[in-house]
Order: structure tokens, then sequence, then C-alpha cells
């Protein structure tokens, strides 16, 4: 280190290195990565589809041409039709609240609409027994006018809508806030109506991140397991999702049936990735362009 | 929330209050949204939560402790928070390096490699209960070479760790990638130059600037791998007093209709689910003030 001859090669490399790291630091970190989210993600998603057919295609198409592997594909189908509406009209209407006034209380509100996220859905399940069940605050009631709710399909949405409440107003809220109201003071300005504005100005500007909020809602709503299974009595053929369905042919030893059931949500959440991916690289790409316009905009012919 | 406040509008100045008052009655639909939020709100998590503390309120104090202290469920509180704990630690420690790799280098399939991070999201989990489950019993393609080395996970509080890492994955990878996307290579450089190692820079630059994101992740790991149920009862085993998470205790009292004992051992949830949520919105703060300040 002494001689004026060995100190300018380090000097260099040590330059190079204040961005980056060594090449064989960035091979093992690159390695451990890797191999983490192999054993993690690529494995247990693999394992789905390899035990799935594992008897074969045909007794693969059996086991979900099964009537109780049907009605169980229609219940969930029902749950999810009901309870991502739902929600997504609840997400508007509090992102629209929330980010575009300013009141007292926000701050709690926004914490309120978080909070399912925050509940062991198997608690959530618990709330909904003790105010529907047969010895809940509306037991009684329900029973008098013959309504079922819990062990029964209503029940299964309620606990569906609880857990996936926050998934839509969570995505837009900090959209919203991001954007600022000007455009649509602008347009109110111009003469719009809100529900004009809302449509053409605000939709527009949220429509990827509506869309991502959607298929996570949904991609939950039609794979909750906690909750729904607390409320739905698991009679066959009449109050099972997909993921009660699984879970009782899993206990069954029916391996290969379970895992074909379970190959369908996996193929949910592989669809459900693929989209979110797609409205991300869209949204970067539409902020990208709203960046890479000029300061001042060329004069309209 | 006062630094949304001053946010919205950007260049007006100072926040005059008078503005601020006419902005808010020139976009419509405030009544509207904030009415509806509130009424749908009530309906569908404040009347069901105050029915869970209706309940509790009807059982005497003895009742209430006797059903949150028995040896059992003490037992599943060690497992549940336990097990929660060291997952949320390993996902601390491998989502930095995932969200690391994610932003710093490029390599091939890059792009499926940051969408598969969010699979445990999207995945139902159930299904990865069984699917982790099939992977690490006796006969899986992980099981049955751990298994002749004396390393058994299936069926044991092990397990219960496992499905916790998977459940966690994405939340530090998904809180530290934006901050790591938007820090400074400038300060790096200049510390660079004033002579410090890459090592030093990583622990005196970089980690204090990401500190309370990854702080952030880890507790949202953290609160959710403690209220998961789905994905841990298929390869728990579900031993009492070895192997039984908490949530799976509530099962077990509503299967015997002790309503009220399910109700006791549910409120200890809630409220240990709101003090996290008040530590996370606590460090989601922090975090946003830590990105102001140096900009």
């Amino acid at each position: 280190m002494s001689s004026p001859v060995t100190t300018t090669p380090p000097a260099k490399r040590r330059a190079q290195a204040g961005t980056t790291e060594a090449p064989w630091v960035r091979w093992t970190l690159l390695t451990i990565a890797f191999a983490f989210l192999l054993l993690f993600l690529v494995l247990p998603l693999a394992a789905v589809f390899v035990e799935a057919f594992s008897k074969g295609i045909d007794a693969y198409l059996a086991s979900l041409r099964d009537p109780d592997a049907w009605s169980a594909i229609k219940l969930t189908l029902i749950t999810a039709v009901i309870a991502v509406p739902l929600n997504l009209v609840f997400g508007v209407a509090a992102a629209w609240a929330i980010a575009k006034y300013e009141f007292k209380g926000k701050a709690f509100l926004t914490t309120l609409v978080d909070l399912p996220f925050s509940v062991s859905p198997v608690v959530a399940g618990l709330m909904y027994v003790l105010v529907f069940g047969a010895n809940g605050w509306f037991g009684p009631w329900l029973q008098a006018h013959d309504i079922k709710i819990i062990f029964a399909v209503p029940g299964i949405v309620l606990a569906t809508v609880f857990v996936t409440f926050p998934f839509i107003a969570r995505e837009l809220i900090p959209l919203m806030q991001a954007q600022g109201n000007d455009e649509e003071q602008a347009a109110i300005v111009l003469g719009a109506t809100g529900w004009q504005t809302f449509w053409h100005v605000t939709l527009p500007n949220i429509k990827w991140g509506l869309l991502y909020g959607v298929i996570l809602c949904n991609a939950r709503a039609m794979g909750e397991f906690g909750a729904v299974s607390v409320v739905s009595g698991h009679i066959r053929g009449q109050t099972n999702t997909i993921p009660l369905h699984v879970e009782i042919l899993y206990n069954e030893y029916q391996s290969a049936a379970a895992f074909a059931a379970a190959s369908l949500l996996a193929l949910l959440a592989l669809v459900t990735l693929v989209i979110k991916s797609v409205a991300e690289w869209q949204s970067e790409r539409e902020q990208q362009a709203a960046r890479d316009l000029p300061p001042e905009r060329p004069t309209p012919h | 929330m006062s630094a949304a406040t001053t946010s919205v509008p950007p260049g007006t100045g100072g926040p005059a209050p008078g503005r601020a008052r006419r902005a808010r009655r020139v976009l419509p639909g405030f009544g509207l949204t904030l009415g509806y939020t509130l009424f749908y709100l009530s309906i569908i998590v404040l009347v069901p939560l105050s029915a869970l503390l209706f309940k509790t309120f009807s059982l005497t104090w003895e009742q209430f402790w006797t059903a949150v202290t028995a040896p059992r469920v003490l037992a599943s509180y060690r497992l549940t928070f336990g097990a929660s704990l060291i997952a949320a630690l390993v996902n601390l420690v491998f989502g930095l390096l995932i969200a690391w790799v994610l932003v710093r280098y490029t390599f091939p399939g890059k792009k499926i490699v940051d969408a598969l991070v969010d699979l445990p999201f999207a995945l139902p989990t159930a299904v990865a209960g069984i699917s982790l489950t099939a992977l690490l019993a006796g006969n899986g393609w992980l099981g049955r070479y751990l298994e002749p080395m004396g390393i058994q996970l299936a069926f044991k509080p092990a397990g219960v760790v496992i499905a916790l890492i998977f459940i966690g994955l994405p939340f530090v990878v998904r809180t530290v990638q934006p901050v790591l996307e938007d820090s400074e290579k400038e300060l790096e450089e200049a510390a660079t130059s004033l002579g410090a190692t890459r090592l030093q820079i990583f622990w005196k630059v970089i980690l204090p600037s990401i500190t309370p994101a990854l702080m952030t992740g880890f507790a949202m790991a953290f609160a959710r791998a403690i209220g998961e149920y789905g994905s841990v009862i298929f390869i728990a085993g579900n031993m009492p007093m070895v192997s039984e998470i908490t949530p799976l205790i509530i099962i077990g009292k509503l299967e015997q209709y002790d309503y009220a004992g399910a109700t006791a051992v549910a409120v200890v949830m809630l409220v240990i689910s709101f003090a996290l949520l008040l530590v996370i919105n606590a460090l989601q703060a922090w975090q946003r003030r830590h990105a102001g300040a140096p900009a």
C-alpha cells in the first residue's frame, strides 16, 4: 500500500465497488435468492399440478366432474360474484371520500378500513356466528322467520365480504391521493356533473389500480378458507366452496382428487398474477408517457 | 394527516383554510361517499366486532381468565407467537435479499420472478397448506431426502414455521423494494469516494435508509402469521400442547359449542391484532417522515 504503483488499482476497484458488489458476491446473492424462491414458491406450485395428475388425466377430469366438486365450484363463483362487486362499490366510495376531502377522523377511518386485514379469518367467522348464529343476536328472530345465514350460503358470502373488505379501497386510496383533485376540479369548473367527472376524469386515471384491486379481491374471495370454514357447516353439495372441498377430500386421503380441485385454485392464482403484472406494466408505461411529455405541450392543430 | 392536507394543493403556497374549504365544496359527493362508507363499514365490520365484545362482557372475569390461560391455550400462544416470530425473521432476511436482487441486479426472467413473489397473496392458503405438506411428508419430494437425515418438518412445529414463511414472504419484499428503487446512488458514490468499503456502505448508508420499510414489512408478516389458519392446519399435525395454533383452539371450542370459551380466546387474538395494527400504522408514518426528510 506504500508504493504509488500499488495504490492505484485498489482505489479504482473501490470506486467501481461503490455502486455494486464484487461479481462473486452478486452471484452468491442471486443463487441464494433463486434457491429460496425455488424452494418456497416454485416447488409448492409445481407439486399441486404434479399431484393433481398423479393418477392420470382421466382421474383428474373425473374428480372435477363429481357433483360435489361441481357444486363447490358453483358456490365459489356465486360467492365471488356477490362479494367482489359489493367491495368494489365500497372501495370506490371510500377512496373518493378519503382521498378527495379533508375531514376530522380521517386517519381513524382509514385504520378501520384496514382492520379486516389484521383480524384472523377464524375470529372473523366467529364474529358472524355470534351475530347470526342460533344463539346469536339475531338468531331467534332469523329462526322465527325461517331465514338461515350461518351454515348456509349467506353466511359464506358475508364472511367472504369481510375478509376481502379492504382490498380495493386500499389499492385506490393512495393512488387517488397521489393524483390530487386538480383534474376533477377543472372538470367541475367546466360544467361537468359529479358522475361525468367520475366516469371521464377519475376512472381513466385509476383504472389499472382498480383492476389490480379487483383481481386480488377476487382471488382472495375464491380462495378464502378460515372464515368460510367457521360459518359453512361443511354440508356436502350445499355449503362447500372449493377450498373446503379440497380439505374434505384431503382428510379422506383422496389426495389426487384434493389436488385436482386445488389445481383450479392454483390456476386462478397464476391468472391473477398475470393480470396483475400486466396491469402494473401498463400503468408504469402510462406514467412514463406522462413524464415524457414536454413541460409545455405543443399547440393542438 | 397534516402531511396529506398540505400535499393536496401543491402549488398554492400556504394552506389557506378558506381555500381548502372551498375546494371541498367544488367536488360533489362528499356526503354520499362518506355516508355509504360509514354505513357499509358498520354493517360488515363494526356490528360483528361489537357482537364479539358484548359476548365477552357476558363472561365473568374468572370465566374469561380460566378460558384464556388454560395450559393447552397457553401452549398454543407459545407456538403461534414463536413460529410467527421465527417466520417473520426469516422473511426479514430473505425478503431483503430478494428485494435487493430484484432492484439492483439484472438477470433473465426478472419480470417473471418479480411477479412470482406475489404468489402467496394469490394462492389460496388451503392449497399452499396441502402442497407444502405433500412436499415435506415422508414420501414427498423433499421429505424423502430430509427424513433419512433425521429432519422431520411435516406434522411438527417446524412445519408451522415453513407454512408461515410462505404466507409472509411478499410483505418484506414489497415494502422494501420501492424504497430501494428510490434510494439515491449519489449517497453511495459519495461514501465510496470518502473511502468506505461496500460492506460499510451497506451497514451505514443503505440499511438505515430502508430500516423503516424493513420494520413495516416485518410487522406485517408477523401480524399475518399470527392469524393464519388455512395453510398451517394441514402441515402442523395439530397435536394438543405441541403443534396446535391458537386459531385452531377457537375452532375446537366452536365445534364443542363452547361459544364463551371461543370468544374469550378470540378477544385475546383481536386485542393483539389491534396492537399490531397500531404498531404498523406508526411504522408507516415513520417511513413516510423518513422518506420525506432527506429529500
